[in-house]
């Protein structure tokens, strides 16, 4: 198992090495001068070259490289000049915002997709196939930013329900001691329960919004990878065995579906993951995406690499837990260790 | 005839809603199976022969019902059974086996847990039981080491191992009924007879019924009590074993008996009695008595497949457990002679079809020549082979005409390809000339020629793919199983061409087979293969009549015994 996971890990060294060079080429070739921008629009010339030195963008391309990766080495991805504060630790504060937003949206998609798509699948034609169609395409069709704010106007400005969507926390409690950055979690640690009433009440809105986006892949895709499932020999086999109908489809149909439905889980969780800023903003959610869309905007170069790596590793592993989990579903795939 | 039937289907019409309307797939059948009786039904596909048994369990798929009649089950009406009454006695009373053992078992799932669903869903195991009665269970299909094999996954095992399995599964509680779907299609013929006498011991040891759906009428004769012959959705003729085999007599009865192989008949004698070709040639397997001079020589031929990683599970499972490379084929010679056919016979796995892959060139071998017509093929990479000038006179007809066909191609398109790649036309012709004339030598009607593979019948596909693969006239075929997806009488139909082809052109055929009738039948000399190795060969009716080697030997003794000709 170990050297399954460290065979799997030397594989993807390469791409980290690609996405490294190629973040790094990007961030330089864009329009856009931080230093200028930095120097503020009265600066002189000579204040803007001051800085430039300063930054070390007067050096060469290949010189400027070597001392990005020869920090890199170090763990040190170099400071934002808009917060002022090293990258390491803007990421390390904001990812667990955007993780938990993200994970809590999937979970909720999931809660409802899984179970729609099964039905859909079994009843196929029936008006719980048309229903889960229906809800899966408005979902998708429906930008996030726009059910974000009709949820916002409706429970919050009409009903009053849900608290204002200002961030994670309620600004008049405290932060939990941090422990894994996780809201959710860290408030239960404290024992801090009206924190984590709070919390969740925050964050109900947010993950409702990105639940509804990944509703639609993750019930087409369980419908479909059931419908195909059930279409099998074995299963035909397991009813003519006389198996009550919830084991043929709980235990014989829905666990060789999950392989496909597990792929696109991983695929559609490390897409929300950089790619949810338009709910960040509209739940002024302190998150990774608004953070990396700020730095671009200023041409601060070391979040954006900074951002890109994280990205690219995060799915690095998270892919490793699918195979991983794959290993665990489907005994053939343990073989090829 | 039977005084109270343990089964008694009255009237059977089974309906399916298509697109185009509804399709009456059996029509009005009657059918009785006595108690311990074991009854086979026959037919080609389309002839509703698995529908009857899908009603008669009830899992018939969305599409179907059943449309009227009566299905009396030791007193029970299941035509009209609630579903769940019914899933009781699924499994319990009535129980089936089916084709492609492997994907009817799920396969991610221990063979032993799913012995005890089926246990427990009839609640004849408590849960502290249930492993035992598991283990019980596959120990009585004669399963070595059930203990282990309790732990096992579908694919870790053979595909005879999963027919026991699926066996145990469906013995499990021992039920009055089973029915065979196709049991041992797509099986090796030694592995069939182990399967099926596994089968009749039971269900005798048991005083079971059972039904054995085939399409193999040898099959029926060695193993059931009484026939029933089904054709389009009707019952022609039932009859006991013995006699229907003996004096068949419905027309459709006559006509699938004589389109089976068997020892002792020529290949004119599998045609339709009416339809037998005004010009039969008697010279049929004459050539075999004169010299051929050697087309294709192949000398020490090797194929090692590395036991990496990367290589497939099942074949490094084949490796052992050493480092050494896998031998799929190891250090075999032999020749085919100008306007020879000879046939290259074994079960799965053992290098038969590795061997014509090579010859075929569209993989290298590790060493060993290929000699063809002079020139040593190996030394031209399997890459480059399709640009070599040889690719037009070795050509290849595969397995499943379905799947070797091009579901964007029309069938004119699918001819004409080797054309467009060789142009080898006669002046003053087309390519689409050249298509009808290939068309017409194959026997496919020239209004076919723009229909795509899916508006093809079994048999109009396999002409197809003969008109492909003569299309620029070779030398050599290599014949992969080409009949062995096709309905009996349509491959009495194709062989036949086959072997008027050859002679018209003067071809050469090497033919790669696991059904030593057919190869008998077409074939002037036989290579028997074990293991990548030969381990005979020589004249066709000699090998049949007196096999020297033991495995030749078992193989042809596990035949099942067909009907006897009138």
């Amino acid at each position: 198992m170990l050297r399954l996971i460290g065979a799997r890990l030397l594989t993807t060294i390469p791409s980290i090495i690609g996405v490294i060079i190629v973040t790094f080429l990007l961030t330089r070739v864009l329009p856009g001068d931080t230093a200028a921008y930095f120097a503020g629009p009265t600066a002189s010339p000579k204040a803007i070259a001051e800085i430039r030195s300063k930054l070390g963008l007067d050096q060469p391309l290949p010189q400027q490289f070597a001392s990005y990766v020869a920090a890199l080495v170090k763990g040190d991805l170099g400071q934002s000049l808009t917060t002022g504060q090293p990258v390491t630790r803007d990421i390390a504060a904001r990812l667990p915002a955007s993780a938990e937003l993200t994970l809590c949206g999937l979970l909720l998609a999931m809660s409802v997709a899984l179970p729609l798509g099964v039905l859909a699948a079994v009843r196929q034609g029936s008006w719980i196939d048309h229903l889960c169609r229906i809800i899966a395409t408005a979902g998708v069709s429906l930008p996030v930013f726009f059910t974000g704010l009709l949820l916002v106007f409706v429970f919050y400005f009409i009903l009053g329900w849900s608290p204002a969507p200002l961030g994670r926390l309620d600004v008049f409690l405290s932060e939990p001691p941090r422990v894994t950055g996780f809201l959710l979690i860290d408030t239960l640690l404290a024992g801090d329960f009206p924190a984590f009433r709070a919390a969740i009440a925050q964050l109900i809105l947010p993950a409702v919004t990105l639940g509804i986006f990944s509703l639609a892949p993750i019930t087409r895709m369980t419908r479909a990878s059931m419908l195909a499932v059930l279409g099998a020999d074995f299963v035909r086999t397991a009813r003519a065995s006389g198996l009550s109908s919830g084991k043929v489809i709980g235990v014989y149909a829905f666990r060789n579906a999950m392989l496909p439905v597990v792929t696109t889980l991983g695929m559609v969780f490390s897409f929300l993951l950089g790619a949810n800023v338009l709910v960040e903003k509209v739940f002024a959610w302190p998150g990774i995406g608004s953070y990396a869309v700020e730095a671009l905007i200023a041409s601060d170069y070391a979040p954006i690499q900074g951002f890109v790596l994280t990205m690219a590793v995060m799915y690095v592993m998270l892919n490793l837990l699918i195979d991983l989990l794959y290993g665990f579903i489907d005994p053939r795939v343990r073989l090829e260790g | 005839m039977i005084p109270s039937p343990l089964l008694a289907i009255r009237n059977l019409t089974v309906e399916f809603a298509t697109r185009r309307g509804t399709v009456t797939a059996v029509k009005a059948i009657d059918i009785d199976v006595g108690k311990g009786e074991t009854v086979a039904i026959v037919g080609e596909s389309g002839s509703g022969k698995s529908v009857t048994s899908y009603a008669l369990m009830r899992i018939l798929d969305r599409a179907g019902r059943i449309a009227s009649g009566s299905m009396i089950f030791s007193g029970l009406e299941l035509a009209r059974m609630p579903e769940t009454e019914m899933r009781n006695l699924r499994g319990r009373e009535l129980s089936m086996i089916f084709q492609n053992p492997r994907a009817a078992l799920n396969p991610i799932r221990k063979i032993g847990h799913q012995i005890e669903d089926v246990l427990r869903q009839h609640a004849l195991v408590g849960a502290t039981q249930a492993q035992q009665k598991a283990i019980e269970a596959l120990a009585n299909v004669r399963i070595a080491r059930p203990e282990e094999r309790y732990h096992a996954y579908p694919f870790e095992l053979s595909g005879g191992m999963c027919q026991r399995v699926v066996i145990a599964l469906a013995l499990a509680c021992r039920p009055q009924l089973l029915i065979a779907d196709e049991p041992t299609t797509g099986l090796d013929v030694t592995t069939q007879k182990a399967v099926m006498d596994l089968v009749s011991e039971l269900t005798r040891e048991r005083a079971m019924s059972s039904i054995l759906i085939t399409h193999d009428l040898g099959l029926a004769a060695a193993y059931a009590d009484r026939v029933v012959v089904m054709e389009k959705g009707d019952v022609v003729e039932t009859a006991d074993a013995n006699t229907i085999f003996r004096t068949p007599l419905h027309a459709y009865t006559r006509k699938l008996m004589r389109a089976t192989p068997r020892p002792g008949c020529q290949l004119r004698d599998l045609l339709p009695e009416e339809t037998i070709s005004p010009v039969p040639s008697p010279v049929a397997n004459q050539p075999s008595k004169q010299q051929h001079a050697p087309i294709l020589r192949v000398e020490n031929l090797i194929k090692e497949y590395p036991k990496a990683k990367s290589a497939g599970g099942l074949l490094s499972l084949l490796g052992g457990k050493s480092e050494e490379p896998f031998r799929a084929v190891n250090a075999i010679s032999f020749c085919v002679g100008r306007g020879e056919s000879v046939g290259l016979v074994g079960e799965s796995g053992c290098g038969k079809s590795t061997t014509s892959l090579m010859v075929t060139r569209l993989i290298d071998a590790t060493s060993g020549r290929i000699e063809f017509d002079g020139t040593d093929l190996t030394q031209i990479p399997a890459r480059q082979f399709a640009a070599s000038p040889f690719r037009a006179r070795i050509q290849m007809v595969f397995q499943d005409p379905t799947d070797s066909l091009n579901p964007r191609f029309t069938a004119a398109r699918a001819i004409a390809d080797p054309l467009l790649r060789f142009p080898r036309l006669k002046p003053g012709e087309s390519i689409r000339q050249r298509c009808e004339k290939l068309a017409g030598q194959v026997g496919l009607p020239l209004d076919l020629l723009d229909r795509f593979p899916h508006q093809l019948s079994g048999g109009q596909k396999a002409r197809v793919g003969i008109a492909r693969a003569i299309a620029l006239e070779p030398d050599l075929i290599i014949l992969d199983e080409p009949t062995a997806a096709l309905d009996v009488s349509v491959q009495a139909i194709v062989l036949n061409l086959l072997q008027d082809l050859k002679q018209k052109l003067g071809m050469s055929y090497l033919f790669v087979s696991h059904d030593l009738h057919v190869v008998g039948l077409m074939c002037d000399r036989l290579i028997v293969m074990r293991g990548g190795e030969i381990v005979e060969q020589g004249n066709s009716a000699d090998i049949l009549a007196n096999p020297r080697h033991e495995y030749t030997q078992a193989l042809i003794a596990a035949i099942p015994a067909p009907p006897a000709s009138r």
